[in-house]
């Protein structure tokens, strides 16, 4: 495997040749393409349907996160990070609210915990549901996106009844979480549970064994772990290349170390080893929500937090495992109420810079399929 | 004047194709009934697709238009009429304005042919398939021209991975279909349960669908399992040639956009459209001419004898009447509230009108003109049925891995199913050629 760190830079001014006569030809895919997955811009130099390179184009979707945290406190703050990975809001929350709370020391109380990884497994479930149903649509199958939509519906009713919002959540606060879980939480839990387990076979009843599916993803975009860990890639595509990396067991965060879970590890590091990595997580997410759910402790759900939130001067980086991989906050303090910078770890961001390398020598439909394998949100990518 | 319906009334008892008996007039009324009918089937078929795969994907599909959205195609088609006609600026200006044309023009210039019953076809061609191949690979050359003529990238990879297709796929089509004409001549022995025709074969589609009714069996069923793969072969290669999910690559919407007719829209984009589902049914009626026996009632070998034909001559009026029933059940299912008191109306009216025509269908002398007309539409509307269902089910093939499926197995597997049929055919003569050499 080629050290990404030699790969030329793409000369994409100057086609070989001209446009009739070569084989060479470069086309723009987006900002507006219906499976760049929001506003991705690709630069693609094919060789007939051959994919010699590409260069992404990025910042359509930049509303300059990191530069508004400047001009708000943390806690005006909190519901922006909603809006980066906007299909995986609560986790970015999840995110923030520990990365603050390490700069305060303190810790939100156990139940606050339980119930806070409750619902970031379910945004990682619901995460992964619309991941599956656009790779799958991407890759031409499009039933499979209607399938996850209806289930993913269930999700987000939870949600809706636990904080009114369905999409960008805002459901936990700094020291622990605003609203208690509502009446007949823990029962609707465990009903999704119960309902989503025989949906998951469903899914891989349509894609896992199907011919096509198969032929496909195997041996499409196939990173190593090795290239991986070079260029920072995390998450299922890390993990689908062999290496076991998850920062929920690497560096347990929330209350992670409470519960009992496997971390699903691919082979290949292929467009199916990640399909199928993916596949487990929903799996194991389920086994730590079953667990949560049984253990969730009487007590208070909010830490002695003050009302203005001055954190000493300082600086802080924390890191939560998001249904895309490693999401890493970067706080430095002033001592102000406000913070001096904030830097997002986005994993979109990171992942994609492995396109390229796992494109070449591709075809063009493979970069689709690719670009879905990879899972970004564009809003996370651009921030 | 009077001569005029002499030549009109010269027709009627003739066991001839207007076509083949040379009577313009009826030709003519044939063109029109055939062009009206599938224009219908078009309409018909657009709704069907949108109402099918909603419901295999867990939605409702068009409701908002008439009841169920009965009255979206026809939105629709008002709206891509209405649309504003664009030509890009950079286009070629005249193949740009031709190609859909092109298109549209081999699309329905194959139904000429095409044998709704022994006589209920525009004319009757001793080289009829070859003219249906022949006719409808030309629509390839409107793809690649309007690709070409777009002048824009994703057009021009759309249409060049199109008309690879169509032509890799149609070598695999031909082999199939030349499987299938050679049973048209050979005899079979008893073993397989066929009775021997005359000995030579044909290529007029009205022939051959009499040739299953001598030889009491449908193709699909001729030296098992032989005409079985002749036909999946010609049913994976007909997905293909009619640039179909899931080898509908030329047209893939998640990598090409919208493939050759990217630049296409309003009723320049309408004439694709009409194109690509006529050339469904076209290969449809190719694949129930040639396997399924054309307009033959199911089993007329099996379920041989005058009680079987009465029976079979009810499923006509029985259909429509199933289907009227269907509609009144959805009536009786609308939402009781003023507002929905037109739609309801509406589709009572519709399920009246279905009724009606299951009535009147199952009066003996009309039922007795349309059987063949329905049993060919019926199974012409199961391979409609089969192309939603790939649809709905399958993930798209890549580019490579589609030629590698065209040339390493249908290729290759026709042409050896190609010998068999021609030897298992001819194992007669083989036989007695074995023995005088032995025996010599």
């Amino acid at each position: 495997m080629t050290d990404p760190r030699t790969l030329s830079p793409l000369d994409l001014d100057t086609p070989d040749k001209t446009y009739l006569d070569a084989n060479e030809l470069v086309i723009n895919m987006g900002p507006q393409h219906p499976a760049t997955h929001g506003v991705l811009r690709v630069i693609l130099r094919l060789d007939g349907e051959k994919v010699l390179g590409l260069e992404c184009v990025i910042g359509y979707l930049h509303r300059g996160v990191e530069k508004i945290a400047e001009n708000r406190t943390y806690t005006m703050f909190n519901p922006y990070v909603d809006r980066m990975d906007y299909v995986a809001a609560v986790s970015n929350g999840l995110g923030y609210c520990e990365a603050v709370e390490k700069l305060l020391s303190v810790e939100a109380p156990p139940r606050a915990q339980y119930i806070r990884v409750i619902l970031t497994e379910l945004n990682r479930i619901a995460s992964h549901q619309l991941w599956l149903g656009t790779h799958a649509l991407d890759i031409g199958a499009i039933t499979p996106l209607f399938y996850t939509f209806r289930d993913r519906e269930e999700i987000l009713k939870i949600f809706e009844k636990y904080c009114g919002a369905r999409l960008t959540t805002h459901a936990f606060r700094i020291g622990g979480l605003q609203y208690e879980a509502y009446d007949g939480f823990e029962k609707d839990v465990r009903n999704f549970v119960k309902f989503v387990r025989p949906k998951i076979d469903e899914y891989e009843e349509l894609l896992t064994t199907n011919r096509i599916w198969l032929e496909r993803t195997k041996g499409v975009g196939v990173i190593s772990g090795k290239d991986c860990i070079a260029l920072g890639v995390t998450g299922p595509v890390l993990r689908a290349s062999g290496v076991k990396w998850d920062l929920r067991k690497a560096q347990p965060y929330a209350n992670y170390k409470n519960f009992d879970f496997e971390i699903p590890v691919g082979l290949n590091g292929d467009t199916y080893d990640r399909y199928i990595v993916r596949m487990q997580e929903f799996r194991q997410s389920l086994r730590i929500i079953e667990q949560a759910v049984e253990g969730i402790p009487e007590g208070p759900i909010m830490a002695k937090v003050p009302k203005v939130m001055k954190p000493p001067v300082g600086e802080i980086y924390h890191s939560i495992e998001a249904p895309k991989g490693e999401l890493g906050y970067f706080i430095v303090s002033d001592g102000s109420t406000q913070p001096y910078r904030v830097r997002v770890r986005p994993p979109s961001f990171v992942n994609l810079q492995a396109l390229d390398l796992m494109c070449r020598n591709q075809l063009v439909a493979d970069v689709i399929a690719v670009i879905g394998t990879l899972d970004i949100v564009l809003g996370e990518v651009d921030r | 004047m009077h001569d005029l319906i002499n030549y009109i009334t010269s027709y009627f008892g003739s066991n001839l194709t207007p076509g083949a008996a040379g009577n313009f007039f009826w030709a003519t009324v044939y063109i029109l009934l055939v062009f009206v009918g599938l224009s219908i089937a078009v309409i018909a078929m657009n709704w069907l697709e949108r109402k099918i795969l909603a419901h295999m994907q867990v939605r409702l599909g068009p409701m908002r238009v008439g009841p169920h959205g009965l009255l979206q195609p026809i939105a629709d088609a008002i709206k891509l009429l209405l649309k504003e006609d664009i030509i890009p600026a950079e286009a070629d200006q005249l193949v740009f304005w031709i190609a859909p044309f092109i298109v549209v023009l081999a699309a329905f210039t194959v139904f000429v042919v095409v044998p709704f019953g022994p006589t209920s076809a525009i004319t009757d061609m001793n080289i009829g398939i070859l003219f249906m191949l022949g006719v409808s690979s030309l629509s390839v050359l409107g793809i690649v021209t309007a690709g070409w003529a777009s002048n824009s990238h994703y057009p021009l990879i759309g249409a060049l991975r199109s008309s690879a297709q169509m032509v890799s796929y149609e070598v695999a089509m031909g082999l199939a279909v030349v499987s299938a004409i050679l049973m048209t001549s050979l005899h079979g022995l008893g073993f397989y349960g066929v009775a021997a025709s005359g000995d030579t074969g044909t290529l007029s589609m009205i022939e051959i669908v009499n040739a299953q009714m001598e030889q009491q069996t449908w193709f699909i069923f001729k030296f098992f399992p032989l005409g079985l793969i002749a036909f999946t072969i010609f049913a994976i290669a007909m997905v293909a040639e009619t640039n179909r999910a899931p080898f509908d690559l030329p047209e893939a919407e998640s990598e090409l956009t919208a493939g050759f007719h990217t630049e296409y829209s309003g009723f320049r984009w309408s004439l694709f459209f009409l194109a690509e589902y006529s050339a469904m049914i076209a290969v449809s009626s190719i694949a129930v001419t040639l396997w399924l026996g054309g307009w033959l009632r199911p089993f007329p070998n099996a379920l041989a004898g005058r009680t079987w034909d009465v029976i079979f001559s009810f499923f006509p009026g029985l259909t429509f009447l199933a289907l009227g029933a269907i509609t009144f059940y959805n009536v009786a299912r609308m939402p009781r509230h003023p507002l929905f008191r037109i739609q309801t109306m509406g589709l009572a009216g519709f399920g009246a009108v279905l009724g009606l025509i299951g009535v009147v269908l199952l009066i003996p002398e009309i039922s007795s003109h349309v059987q063949n007309v329905f049993w060919f539409s019926a199974k012409v509307a199961a391979f409609m049925y089969l192309y939603i269902w790939y649809r709905g089910t399958f993930p798209r093939y890549r580019f490579d891995q589609l030629m590698k499926v065209g040339w390493k197995v249908l290729l290759p597997t026709g042409l050896v199913l190609l010998i068999l049929t021609a030897g298992v055919g001819m194992r007669d003569e083989i036989w007695d050629l074995l023995q005088r050499v032995t025996h010599s």
